[in-house]
């Protein structure tokens, strides 16, 4: 039941875009076409969760017993930094497919602050190993629904008549503001 | 000549560079965190303070530092100084550490940081680094006060936690919830390039 309550919360409730504002650049950057809005937000999704259990690994295997609490962000953005890597090598090797599919968005995710969020997010609730992974997962299927919903919406905005001065970023983040509005509505979902 | 393309180096971060307005960077802390004039200030001072000295330390060693793991080492400098910041704010300050959460070791992924190093201090003198990383700084410094101004004027009814209206004024409460800060991130957006236009 926990568990159902964390994979909820994390993609409704405390949506990583909606919520926390974080991937923020990628929500406004690669929101213009709902297949590589979708492709990126299951690239997000993957590297999420593998960062999650890999953090968690290092945070309670390495980190914690040897009181190494503060290098926390140094290991944590060192482990993303390489595992991005490692991901993308391991995909072009075993499933052109689907490295033809995330291609170009999984180098951009190193930047993305929502996998650093994450590792963050999940050492500062002191999550189990199980629960770590239910909210990575969960996290990244919030972050795919938010991030193709703004599509969706974005590639209407274009037949629309905006205003000159907030055309771009302007209205996408107002449009944004309206989505969080709707995500509000979920708050009493959960107590 | 000299001394005017110095003076340049530091307004463009103010106006015509300014990194929110008009790179688009560094939004995810902008949203978060202008809750409140405290939280905007705080951010923005330690945001100032690790480009301050990450643009110290990778110009003076640029030299050193091989082409190809540029960006690994720029990550590891500012994430030195990110946690300095972090620890800093959690002895002295514990109650802004703790509003701030998890925004603060965030600050090694702000993409100001990093673009201004790739962009700048990797390939200028040290004294024009600092004043770069000073503009910079302080331009993403007041972008924070203006919008954590609006925010906390409209949806608390304080201004530094001090009360500015009357009891007949009803907070606007969304203002500080997240749908808020976009609301006002956007519309800020559309006065600026309305401005910048005018200007022309």
């Amino acid at each position: 039941m926990e568990l159902v309550a964390i994979f909820i919360s994390a993609i409704l409730i405390n949506n990583f875009v909606l919520h926390y504002f974080l991937g923020i650049c990628p929500f406004l950057g690669v929101s213009k076409r709902i297949d590589s809005a979708f492709s990126m937000g299951l690239a997000v999704t993957f590297v999420m969760t593998i960062t999650a259990i890999v953090s968690w690994i290092i945070n309670h295997w390495v980190l914690i017993p040897y009181n190494l609490d503060y290098l926390q962000i140094v290991s944590f953005i060192l482990v993303i930094a390489s595992l991005v890597q490692l991901v993308e090598m391991f995909i072009r090797k075993t499933s052109p497919p689907l490295y033809q599919a995330l291609g170009i968005y999984l180098p951009l995710i190193t930047t993305n602050c929502a996998i650093l969020g994450l590792a963050l997010l999940a050492a500062l609730k002191n999550y189990s190993f199980i629960e770590t992974i239910i909210f990575g997962l969960g996290s990244g299927i919030g972050f795919t629904l938010a991030i193709v919903l703004m599509a969706g919406i974005r590639e209407q905005l274009d037949m629309a008549d905006v205003p000159e001065v907030l055309k771009g970023p302007g209205i996408a983040l107002i449009t944004a503001g309206i989505m969080a509005l709707g995500f509000l509505g979920f708050t009493g979902m959960l107590k | 000549m000299a001394e005017k393309t110095i003076s340049n180096e530091f307004t463009k971060g103010l106006w015509s560079e300014n990194p929110i307005f008009r790179q688009l960077l560094g939004l995810c802390p902008t949203l978060a965190v202008t809750n409140a004039v405290v939280n905007g200030l705080a951010m923005g001072a330690a945001t100032t303070f690790v480009l301050l000295f990450s643009s110290i330390v990778i110009s003076s060693i640029k030299k050193l530092i091989p082409n190809q793991v540029r960006i690994a080492s720029f990550i590891v400098v500012i994430a030195t100084f990110v946690t300095v910041a972090d620890r800093f704010l959690a002895a002295f300050f514990p109650d802004i550490s703790k509003a701030l959460g998890p925004y603060v070791p965030l600050i090694v992924v702000n993409c100001i940081i990093l673009g201004r190093q790739e962009a700048f201090s990797s390939k200028n003198p040290v004294f024009r680094s600092i004043i770069d990383a000073l503009g910079m700084g302080i331009g993403f410094t007041i972008s924070l006060l203006i919008l954590s101004s609006i925010r906390e004027i409209l949806g608390n009814g304080t201004f530094f936690g001090i009360p500015l209206t009357g009891a007949w004024f009803k907070p606007w409460l969304i203002m500080i919830l997240p749908p808020g800060a976009f609301f006002t991130l956007g519309l800020l957006m559309g006065i600026f390039k309305y401005l910048d236009k005018k200007r022309k």
